[in-house]
């Protein structure tokens, strides 16, 4: 199994309610975000292009993250989830510093905190929060090894790319573009 | 005309707008930490090279910096950690990818080891010292017969901690300018380089002073190849180093890189080292502290600008 996520840039509106429905579910802490939306603007008026793009932790097959937590409090769980112990995290920041897309943050409590995948939800058969309250239904969510997930499929019809595959972390958030 | 913005909002402490979750208690540590394996690992070379009574100030006396600098450096550390109810976790495990693991097994080690030799040769300050207990005194025996098995304990646990330090940032995908090995061989180096310094501060005897000023001149260069080295790799690499070695090539650090690093701290020193050799007669203690100085810098503008440095996206 190996869970992934699919954003279409075409369909997200940067409404942000992904952001909203993640902290409400996960108990964010205030000030905080577990996933945000990025605008890029390219060209000149009148010609321009814009993409949107719900971003998060991205479960990374090679996950630096993993490789760099000194007491093993990160780690990839069954579906290729990357998550953190906080009572085996010793809130030395390494993971923060290794991490190329900036995911996650040292939760005020001490430990580091990031996107789980919803995996309480997951493990009970539903969608991500910010998928299932997604207006546009621009995400989707499901496990790649499953031909006939929605992210499978959707993977299979469009083009699609990852964020910084350079840095050889094996992304598992998905952008349809 | 490409513009990024984040426009849900991020502002996550320590990490936007750029990360900034080590501050000052790192590259401390960093510097006491190299300052420490450079010492001891004099002391145990030339204990082993059986010249403890030649550089007594090397083999017997500097290394009492080493504890004093291990305990700072840890306390440093430790006042780092975010969730410090679960430092012990560290010594739970051991995981060999995680430069931060195996490192804090090795200053277990290394920390160990320097009280021992300490304790060894504490007679060197207080010549009427005594254990009190006996237990204390039997483990003084004990030690004693096996002091050449700790010297290499020292010697190849000071070369790993010296590298440690380096490595320790260079593990990390994320920030371009500490992604690069050569960091190994430059933090040990920068360490070896101050451990030598404060061999010579502290030395009486003009013919150690002297060993210890060559050394230190060898080292320095060893250094400059070394920075020069880092900066060859990084612009002929992709475009995130290049624009991580435009931080000390125009950017924001470049002033204080090249001034308090590579001037005061390396070329300096150099120069007055080699004044020395020639038979100038140069106080010791500018360049020992010089060098002591430029190598603390080194680590403070490497922590910070590399936590600058990022993958563009």
């Amino acid at each position: 199994m190996r869970y992934a996520m699919a954003v279409d840039t075409k369909k997200c509106v940067g409404c942000s309610d992904c952001v909203v429905a993640c902290q409400t579910e996960n108990n964010v802490p205030i000030g905080y975000c577990r996933d945000w939306v990025v605008e890029v603007m390219d060209g000149t008026y009148p010609q321009l292009e814009i993409e949107l793009r719900s971003e998060r932790c991205n479960h990374c097959e090679n996950a630096p993250c993993v490789r760099c937590c000194p007491t093993g409090a990160s780690h990839i769980v069954d579906g290729g989830i990357v998550l953190v112990t906080p009572n085996k995290c010793i809130g030395c920041g390494a993971c923060i510093a290794s991490c190329p897309y900036d995911a996650r943050y040292p939760h005020p409590k001490g430990y580091v905190d990031k996107c789980t995948f919803c995996i309480h939800r997951v493990n009970q058969g539903m969608k991500p929060a910010c998928v299932a309250v997604c207006p546009t239904k621009c995400m989707y969510f499901g496990d790649l090894d499953d031909p006939n997930s929605e992210v499978s499929v959707v993977l299979k019809k469009r083009k699609y790319k990852t964020l910084i595959p350079e840095a050889g972390t094996k992304p598992h958030l998905y952008f349809l573009i | 005309m490409n513009e990024e913005l984040i426009i849900s909002g991020r502002e996550n402490l320590m990490v936007d707008p750029h990360l900034h979750i080590w501050h000052w208690p790192i590259p401390l540590y960093l510097f006491l930490g190299g300052l420490a394996a450079g010492v001891l690992f004099f002391a145990a070379l030339y204990y082993l090279m059986g010249k403890e009574n030649e550089y007594r100030s090397a083999v017997r006396r500097v290394p009492f910096i080493a504890p004093i600098a291990l305990v700072i450096g840890l306390a440093a550390l430790f006042y780092d950690l975010r969730h410090k109810a679960f430092f012990w976790q560290l010594y739970t495990t051991i995981r060999i990818e995680s430069p931060m693991s195996w490192g804090a097994w090795t200053l277990l080690v290394i920390t160990t080891a320097s009280f021992i030799w300490c304790a060894l040769h504490i007679r060197e300050f207080f010549p009427n010292w005594d254990w009190k207990y006996n237990w204390l005194k039997e483990l003084e025996t004990f030690f004693s017969k096996y002091k050449k098995q700790l010297a290499w304990v020292m010697l190849i646990f000071a070369i790993i901690t010296g590298v440690y330090t380096g490595i320790l940032l260079s593990a990390f995908n994320a920030r371009p300018l500490w992604n690069t090995s050569v960091l190994g061989p430059l933090f040990l180096a920068s360490g070896l380089s101050a451990g030598a310094a404060a061999i010579v501060l502290a030395s009486k005897n003009r013919e150690e002073r002297l060993l210890f000023t060559k050394i230190d001149l060898i080292i320095l260069g060893v250094e400059l190849f070394l920075i020069v080295h880092m900066f060859m790799g990084f612009l002929a690499s992709t475009q995130v180093q290049i624009e991580a070695a435009g931080l000390f090539l125009g950017g924001e650090y470049t002033m204080v890189f090249w001034i308090f690093v590579v001037v005061i701290g390396i070329i300096i020193p150099g120069v007055l080292d080699l004044m020395e050799l020639r038979g100038r007669h140069i106080p010791a203690i500018i360049p020992g502290v010089l060098v002591l100085f430029g190598s603390l810098m080194f680590r403070f503008v490497f922590v910070f600008a590399g936590q600058v440095s990022r993958w563009l996206y």
